[in-house]
């Protein structure tokens, strides 16, 4: 078996005297794609802010790329890892929000070129040709020059999406990017990530509530529940046999709300 | 009334002064403001601490004493200023301290996804707060700046104490020589009030501009 791109292993996290993470261990081939599923507050979009660097970790060690994330190897042991490592490792992983999260003062082309001038030292030039593909390829091209306030949920979760991608990572972590949507404006974004999956080698992590669109796109599905992963397996298996009493009582819920798996 | 043209422009002489001591007062005011703001925010104790002094001690003073203090009593520590020097000190680290609240508070007011949007797109701190996190403040710093410069503007008038001749110490000149009263004093508060219209609107103008289209930080 390949070497896995992301080994957690044992890892603990808590918010004060809520335990979210619990000795939680998975790992994740490249190019895998993997969706979390479960009940709010199970713990799963935590796993995505950690691998991002956006919530720190109580116990336990992630590797990323071979590299461990929050720590650095020293005389060896393991130490925290400073700012500079984590500067690094991040060059490594993209993440989508639920919220968006464009800047808006940015012109669209601006929000895509921005990073990649920053931290790549790219052309302006070269930035700007490069962001006009991902553009293009999201479906937004013709909005270069507009501003995040005059697009739709949809159009801005497809720039958002184009931004992430333009500093070109190994990983990408979707963070339950349509949940913020209208109904009408959900297929917009789910074609732009399908045509992602097929097209990249890309590994892509996904919280998602469109169980559907999980069945169709993730090579494995993980169902979280109290911070721990109560099963996983191929999409067909979960979703139309799952095992476990709180996998099938979820996925009951989830129909009942009127949801096609 | 051909007198009172010349002590007209003994005025406008005055009014000069006034707005220069306006403009350098709020070049420095705005400097302390960012220092002391970014200060308040820094990762380092020391650095905060050293903002926090700062703004508490020349918000919780007088003006008048502070003022007094750079003319008066710095010679005495071998630091001469002139009365032009020492008026746009005085003002500019007084207005300055309110103006460090100001930025804080705006810096603090973008909402936090955009600083984690920052860090997912692996931006540097410095590069978040120049390119994402100021741009968005700034506008929201923009109204209580504005109201800021006039307080400076209308503070100008304290430095006629330390014998500069700004448009108020030149009103009083005018009484003195010509012992009329109510004309200088309503000509020097219709300008007072024309500097401040002018601050306002130039402003507001600013504002206009940098707000096109950021309706909704979290877009």
């Amino acid at each position: 078996m390949l070497q896995p791109i992301i080994e957690i292993d044992g890892v603990s996290k808590s918010f004060g005297a809520l335990e979210v993470l619990k000795d939680l261990s998975f790992n994740v081939a490249p190019g895998e794609k993997l969706a979390l599923i479960g009940p709010s507050g199970s713990g799963k979009t935590t796993i995505l802010r950690i691998l991002m660097t956006l919530e720190t970790i109580n116990g336990g060690t992630i590797k990323v790329d071979g590299e461990q994330l929050w720590h650095r190897e020293h005389e060896g042991g393991l130490i925290p890892a400073d700012e500079r490592h984590l500067h690094k490792m991040r060059a490594k992983i993209g993440m989508v929000f639920q919220l968006f999260n464009l800047f808006p003062h940015k012109t669209v082309l601006e929000n895509v070129t921005l990073a990649p001038i920053l931290t790549k030292g790219a052309g302006r030039e070269d930035a700007k040709r490069s962001a006009m593909t991902l553009l293009e390829m999201v479906g937004m091209a013709e909005k270069a020059d507009a501003k995040p306030a005059q697009l739709s949920g949809g159009q801005k979760q497809r720039v958002a999406i184009a931004r992430a991608l333009a500093l070109q990572p190994k990983i990408m972590l979707f963070d339950e990017v349509t949940s913020a949507l209208d109904p009408e404006l959900v297929e917009e974004v789910l074609n732009v990530m399908r045509r992602l999956a097929e097209e990249t080698d890309m590994t892509m992590l996904l919280v998602t509530h469109e169980m559907s669109f999980a069945h169709d796109f993730a090579d494995r599905v993980l169902f979280f529940d109290g911070g721990r992963i109560v099963e996983e397996g191929p999409p067909d298996d979960i979703f139309t046999q799952p095992k476990e009493e709180r996998t099938q009582a979820f996925l009951k819920k989830i129909i009942a709300a009127g949801q096609r798996i | 009334m051909a007198q009172w043209s010349g002590y007209l422009e003994l005025i406008l002489q005055g009014a000069l002064v006034t707005l220069q001591l306006t403009v350098l007062g709020t070049v420095v005011a705005l400097i302390m403001a960012f220092l002391g703001g970014l200060g308040r925010l820094s990762r380092h104790w020391w650095i905060r601490w050293l903002a926090t002094g700062y703004i508490e001690f020349f918000r919780g003073t007088s003006i008048f004493v502070q003022l007094f203090w750079a003319y008066f009593v710095l010679p005495l520590f071998g630091i001469p200023l002139s009365p032009l020097q020492a008026g746009v000190l005085a003002l500019g680290l007084n207005v300055g301290a309110y103006g460090a609240e100001v930025v804080r508070g705006a810096i603090q007011s973008v909402p936090k996804e955009q600083y984690e949007a920052c860090t997912a797109l692996n931006l540097t701190g410095w590069q978040r707060m120049r390119h994402v996190i100021l741009p968005q403040a700034f506008v929201l710093m923009l109204p209580t700046f504005g109201n800021n410069a006039i307080e400076l503007l209308k503070g100008t008038a304290v430095v006629s104490l330390i014998s500069l001749s700004d448009m108020t110490f030149q009103a009083q000149v005018v009484r003195a020589q010509t012992g009329e009263t109510a004309l200088p004093f309503l000509t020097i508060l219709l300008l007072y009030f024309v500097f401040s219209t002018a601050i306002s609107t130039a402003i507001r103008g600013l504002e206009r501009h940098l707000a096109r289209g950021l309706d909704g930080t979290r877009s």
